[in-house]
């Protein structure tokens, strides 16, 4: 229960406009509770928020523009630099997009790499954003536990993609290469070890007095609301609605694999804590059927007019030379059909689109990217207004606000 | 899917008369094309009515389309097109909306009031390319700087700037006093 102004001025009705005069404040844009490069413009009532206006924008780095001046396997470097917890989803989201765009087909295996890495990286992602929400409101170590997991994954990641963080790993049709052979074992092996990884957390938190006290019943949303404010990912089922593109529009091969979509009614902050945990444990559930299922053969797109045929191929044969020769110069090669499609995929935080509109040459004449962020953190004014200053950090701590997303 | 989109159509078509301007598929994806005047009725009609149920606006855009090829600037009526994707969470479907803006006036109603996701999605509209939404509770930019002049994602504005980086103001000591 909090004491408004009107509570106030029910004790004291003769108390004058003087006392109760609101203090501007400003928080960020260099703030280690705003995730990045935010800016919060409040106005303090007490401690009660009473009015807030985020401001963002400072990590617009015009990748739409550029997306305008770059091939279509060149504006895969770009995604990485959008989401930094999770570019591979948004590497294989945007490749999904073209790859719809073209109609090509990924051949089997291909698919099942891409969602073996696509949930290690939706791991990857919400193990840190738990940590770092923890980390918030007080409980440090579980901060450095999920980094201490990370860095694992991005072992995985290493020997996959050749990269840590910037992974640019894949191209439109399939992915640069085929994974290392040791692949199967290095994710069986890791993916063996992190339920107990999950428990700890929970154990961390779960009956933690603080983390409770200042999660539970702070930011709800109803459905409705989310609905409206178009939040997508952890947020949207945390308040009890089940969308996840992943099972709405399957795309790869999710549609083979068994998986439940994680829902909560409260719509408070501990509830999305609660999905993303949960999440956590259905992409172990869908890593361990891929990994059963992976079959042998090609990862990439046996059409070479889209994807690049292979060394010995070019050496050897012809028409591969021609294929290499038109895909690697520019005006030839890579040419869509004229139109537009809007893709989406499920990242870490949500429904991530790509609208791209294709003019018949090789780069695009406009692509346009649907952040999950942007539309998660417009709903922020609502989730704090009224609320305790306090009740700020642990809102946006929940929605795991990714600057260079939001921005793009 | 358990949308009916011509049925959709159809139904839109008696509605709204001329306010439709055309529908298309292309990769099993539908577009409505809509009347700039009567963008606020019909959202309105796409969200409330059973028929439709598009609960959620995943997006608001614009495409500039001044530079298109002559072949598809047809589709472009004015210069602009605000494109809309509408989900419908219920019904499991997605329509894509699209308006065409001409450059002065460049507005358009705001569908802030259907949607509350409009009121960010809109701004970003306006700040990149200029489109005013009339209606709107708070349209200012919000990626750009407010200081900013021109709107980037314009395709006659060029892709390394007009010199912002170089000319931007410079304070001084004796004008930083008066702060």
């Amino acid at each position: 229960m909090q004491t408004t102004v009107e509570d106030v001025k029910k004790i004291a009705p003769k108390a004058t406009h003087e006392v109760f005069k609101t203090m501007s404040m400003n928080i960020g844009p260099q703030h280690p509770a705003t995730h990045g490069t935010l800016r919060l413009k409040v106005e303090l009532d007490g401690e009660t928020l009473a009015k807030i206006e985020p401001e963002i924008g400072f990590l617009h780095t015009g990748f739409e523009k550029l997306g305008e001046y770059r091939n279509y396997n060149q504006f895969v470097v770009v995604t990485d630099r959008m989401n930094y917890l999770s570019p591979l989803n948004n590497n294989i989201g945007f490749a999904i997009a073209c790859e719809e765009l073209f109609d090509v087909k990924v051949p089997e295996r291909g698919q099942y790499v891409r969602v073996i890495m696509a949930e290690l990286s939706r791991m990857a992602d919400h193990v840190v954003s738990v940590g770092l929400q923890a980390m918030d409101l007080g409980a440090f170590s579980v901060m450095l536990w999920t980094f201490i997991e990370r860095e694992k994954m991005y072992d995985i990641f290493e020997a996959v993609t050749g990269a840590r963080l910037t992974t640019s790993w894949t191209r439109i049709g399939g992915i640069f290469r085929d994974v290392p052979a040791d692949f199967s074992k290095l994710v069986k092996d890791y993916v063996a070890k992190f339920p107990a990884v999950l428990s700890e957390i929970e154990l961390m938190l779960n009956k933690n007095k603080i983390f409770k006290d200042r999660t539970i019943d702070v930011g709800n949303l109803t459905s409705a609301e989310a609905i409206s404010y178009g939040l997508t990912g952890p947020m949207l089922r945390a308040s009890g609605v089940p969308y996840d593109v992943r099972k709405s529009r399957p795309y790869l091969c999710y549609d083979k694999l068994n998986f439940d979509v994680p829902t909560r009614t409260e719509g408070d902050v501990f509830a999305r804590y609660q999905v993303r945990i949960a999440e956590m444990r259905e992409s172990l559930k869908i890593i361990h059927q891929a990994l059963e299922q992976m079959p042998e053969g090609p990862v990439n797109s046996v059409d070479h007019k889209v994807t690049l045929p292979t060394k010995d191929m070019v050496y050897q044969d012809m028409e591969s030379l021609i294929h290499h020769f038109k895909l690697v110069m520019p005006g030839h090669g890579l040419i869509p059909p004229k139109g537009e499609v809007y893709s989406s995929t499920e990242t870490p935080n949500g429904e991530l689109g790509f609208y791209i509109v294709s003019d018949g040459t090789g780069q695009p004449y406009r692509v346009r990217i649907r952040p999950p962020s942007f539309y998660n953190y417009s709903s922020y004014v609502k989730q704090v207004t009224g609320r305790m200053l306090s009740d700020a950090v642990s809102c946006m701590a929940s929605i795991n606000v990714i600057a260079g997303e939001l921005d793009r | 899917m358990s949308l009916d989109f011509s049925k959709l159509f159809t139904t839109l078509q008696t509605r709204f008369g001329d306010a439709i301007l055309s529908t298309s598929e292309f990769r099993s994806q539908q577009v409505l094309r809509v009347k700039r005047e009567s963008i606020l009725a019909v959202m309105t009609f796409l969200r409330d009515d059973a028929s439709a149920k598009f609960e959620m606006l995943t997006d608001v855009t614009c495409v500039d389309g001044l530079r298109l090829p002559t072949d598809m600037q047809k589709e472009f009526t004015e210069r602009f097109a605000v494109v809309y994707q509408l989900t419908s969470i219920s019904q499991n479907a997605r329509l894509r909306v699209k308006a065409y803006v001409s450059e002065d006036p460049c507005e358009i109603d705001s569908v802030s009031g259907v949607w509350d996701s409009a009121n960010w999605g809109e701004r970003e509209a306006y700040d990149l390319f200029g489109v005013v939404f009339k209606g709107h509770p708070d349209l200012k930019r919000i990626l750009m700087p407010d200081n900013y002049e021109g709107h980037p994602l314009r395709k006659d504005y060029p892709l390394k700037g007009r010199g912002e980086r170089d000319n931007f103001p410079k304070f001084n000591y004796a004008q930083a006093q008066g702060f």
